[in-house]
């Protein structure tokens, strides 16, 4: 009985090892509620997203200032990014948000650059300046037949 | 001449049919294990409540795989975070290590590395415990006291390496990082920074679903193919070991099948 | 107390039980005999319903076990028991454990009630004070009494003994043999055992059944099959290894072999 007790309780802390293992995974790594949906959405077209994927970084100044959440085609066939920022970070709202490449791999980020404007974006609105990614072969050609002529 | 191609003909016949009962028996021993592991999971509800003996399992199956586990773990992400380095260096993305090699042991390594140590640790000491219950008629004494050795033997092993293996694998997850962060940023010198950052940036909570389904999926298989084959084990010493290989090897196979099956799915 | 019915058993192409009627009288002792493959262990699994019959009945009381649910057979089983014949004592416990096992199982008795009648029970087999000691470290015919001891935990009716004596050494068998007979009467019990053992197979016999090749060839009291004239009783009786029992399970002749092996070579 004694010896039951014993195997009980080590079963126990096993378990809560295994609890606190996925626990730390989904809230640290995976950013699953708790820290995940802190920030604030703001939306962004663009008509060409060149690959970008949910998870992204957001980047403002070479920082990170939070993390792209959703990328979807709308109405008017264009991409429709979802930006998770960081609480604390106003967006003027006469910002830029372009579709950036870092690193030879080529991973896309997004990049914001700061307006004038004294007007701060809110929850949920969009960033109406947008500049969508630039695709290398639409330059290569578009060099080639202009200097064609 | 026409003797040589009714010959040929006759092989083929025979490959044929020996194909076909292979394929048969396959298919009858698949049956079979499905009838016997639902028939144990279905009792879970009836009474006697199994509880005690679930902990019993969970302690000697997954505690006791524990220390395995963490080696394998340390290990592999060691290993990844060296083999990833030298890789990325030659495209100078260093920085993108952590998410490499958390998205390896997070997605693929840890469920099917796990998995193969739970085999081996776990699996084959359920295959031979039932098989030894069998050869020296513990089963049948338990069925003549009344007591359902399904419920009592069977199904808190399947319960227990499904528990476990979910929570051996995070295990497996965390110290996998560790060590890869080690490896990566102490004896490297990769930014610790960019380590972490990218591994933050790139783990999406996809990746930790898809991770936590393989191993349940897995401890699953692991447990009902253990105890399926214990329980069906020819009543010899022979048999007995026989069983065990057999057990290791089908559930080895099996898990890297299954893997292939949830990775396409997730994808 | 049972009856079977044409109760036949078939493994594969090889008829075990051939369309056999038994009775098992109460209160009193069967013993059944027969030679290896004679069938006597068969027809004792079907008795006590660990097997089903390929077709017939066994008819315990009112029911015919060999179809009953499982929920009426494990009530029918707390009437009866069970020695096998490698005691499966579940190795994992230890003496105490193993005879309390029903008791813990199916009665909601207190602990130092059931701790007395463990103490009664051991008592009864000669084996009190021996319950710490594991099943791995008990001799053969020691194992064989707890065995015995638990399968009298529940005070069963009717008790089954697969091969009581087999194995062991002549006190051992001689112990095991009267503590049969004595408790069947004290405790006016009905008993069935298998054996082989002819010596002892009569001596606490008050009805033997004869079989061969799955078939019954003479079925009487101890007298009555020591008196038979029928010369495969006696050759059993007596142990002559030939006479109507062939010595050669071949089924070709000798000769043939050796010729045909000879013409092959030649040819």
């Amino acid at each position: 009985m004694n010896e039951y007790k014993k195997i009980e309780m080590i079963v126990g802390a096993f378990v809560l090892a295994g609890i606190i293992s996925i626990s730390w995974m989904a809230v640290k790594l995976g950013q699953i509620g708790g820290l995940g949906a802190s920030g604030y959405a703001l939306n962004a077209v663009f008509t060409d997203a060149g690959g970008m994927r949910a998870g992204s970084d957001v980047m403002m100044a070479g920082v990170v200032i939070g993390r792209v959440d959703n990328v979807v085609v709308n109405e008017r066939s264009q991409a429709r990014l979802t930006l998770l920022i960081d609480d604390g970070i106003p967006v003027t709202s006469d910002a830029i948000a372009s579709v950036r490449t870092k690193g030879i791999i080529g991973e896309r980020y997004v990049r914001i650059s700061q307006g004038g404007d004294d007007e701060m974006l809110q929850a949920g609105d969009e960033i109406e300046e947008t500049e969508s990614a630039i695709n290398i072969e639409d330059l290569v050609s578009k060099y080639i037949f202009s200097s064609g002529e | 001449m026409s003797d040589q191609v009714v010959t040929a003909h006759n092989g083929f016949e025979r490959l044929l049919g020996r194909l076909g009962r292979k394929a048969l028996g396959a298919v009858s021993w698949l049956g079979d294990m499905a009838s016997v592991t639902g028939s144990s999971l279905a009792l879970i509800f009836a009474p006697p409540w199994q509880g005690r003996h679930f902990v019993l399992q969970l302690y000697a199956l997954g505690v006791g795989s524990f220390v395995i586990i963490a080696i394998t773990g340390a290990f592999t992400g060691m290993v990844l975070s060296l083999q990833g380095y030298y890789t990325l260096a030659k495209f100078g993305s260093e920085s993108l290590l952590g998410s490499a090699v958390a998205l390896s042991i997070i997605r693929e390594l840890g469920p099917v590395l796990g998995a193969l140590m739970l085999v081996g640790r776990a699996g084959s000491s359920i295959t031979a415990e039932i098989g030894i219950m069998r050869v020296t008629e513990q089963l049948d004494a338990l069925q003549m006291m009344a007591v359902n050795p399904q419920a009592r033997i069977i199904l808190p092993r399947i319960v227990a390496t499904t528990i476990a293996l979910p929570l051996l694998v995070s295990m497996f997850d965390i110290i996998g990082l560790a060590a890869g962060y080690v490896v990566g940023v102490e004896l490297l010198g990769v930014n610790a920074g960019a380590f972490t950052g990218e591994m933050i940036a790139k783990v999406l909570p996809e990746d930790l679903y898809a991770g936590w389904t393989k191993a349940l999926a897995f401890g699953a298989l692991v447990g009902s193919v253990c105890t399926y084959i214990g329980y069906r084990a020819v009543p010899t010493t022979e048999g007995v070991a026989r069983a065990t290989t057999q057990a290791v090897v089908i559930g080895s196979v099996g898990i890297l099948m299954l893997d292939y099956v949830l990775t396409s799915f997730f994808l | 107390m049972i009856r079977t019915e044409k109760l036949t058993r078939r493994f594969g192409d090889a008829l075990a039980l051939d369309s056999t009627d038994v009775h098992i009288r109460e209160h009193a002792t069967t013993v059944i005999m027969g030679g290896s493959g004679s069938g006597k262990t068969t027809l004792l699994r079907l008795l006590a319903a660990l097997d089903t019959p390929t077709s017939g009945s066994v008819w315990f009381d009112g029911d015919d076990i060999a179809h009953v649910n499982r929920k009426r057979l494990y009530e029918l089983r707390s009437r009866m028991g069970m020695v096998f014949q490698y005691s499966a004592l579940l190795n994992s416990l230890n003496v105490y454990d193993n005879v309390a096992f029903p008791l813990h199982e199916h009665t909601e008795l207190d602990e130092s009630v059931i701790r007395t009648i463990v103490s009664m029970k051991l008592e009864q087999v000669g084996l009190r004070g021996f319950e710490h000691l594991m099943p791995s470290e008990l001799s053969g015919g020691m194992a064989k009494r707890v065995a015995f001891a638990r399968a009298l935990a529940m005070d069963p009716e009717i008790v089954f003994f697969d091969e009581p004596t087999s194995g062991l050494d002549p006190i051992s068998a001689g112990v095991v043999t009267k503590l049969i007979r004595d408790l069947t009467q004290k405790t006016r019990m009905t008993s069935v055992v298998v054996t082989h053992d002819v010596h002892a197979g009569l001596s606490i016999a008050d009805h033997v059944v004869l079989l061969w090749q799955g078939r019954i060839i003479a079925e009487g009291a101890p007298d009555d099959i020591r008196q038979s004239t029928d010369e495969r009783v006696c050759q059993f009786i007596e142990g002559r290894p030939d006479g109507p029992i062939p010595f050669s399970s071949s089924k070709t002749r000798y000769i043939d072999d050796l010729l045909g092996g000879a013409v092959e070579r030649s040819g």
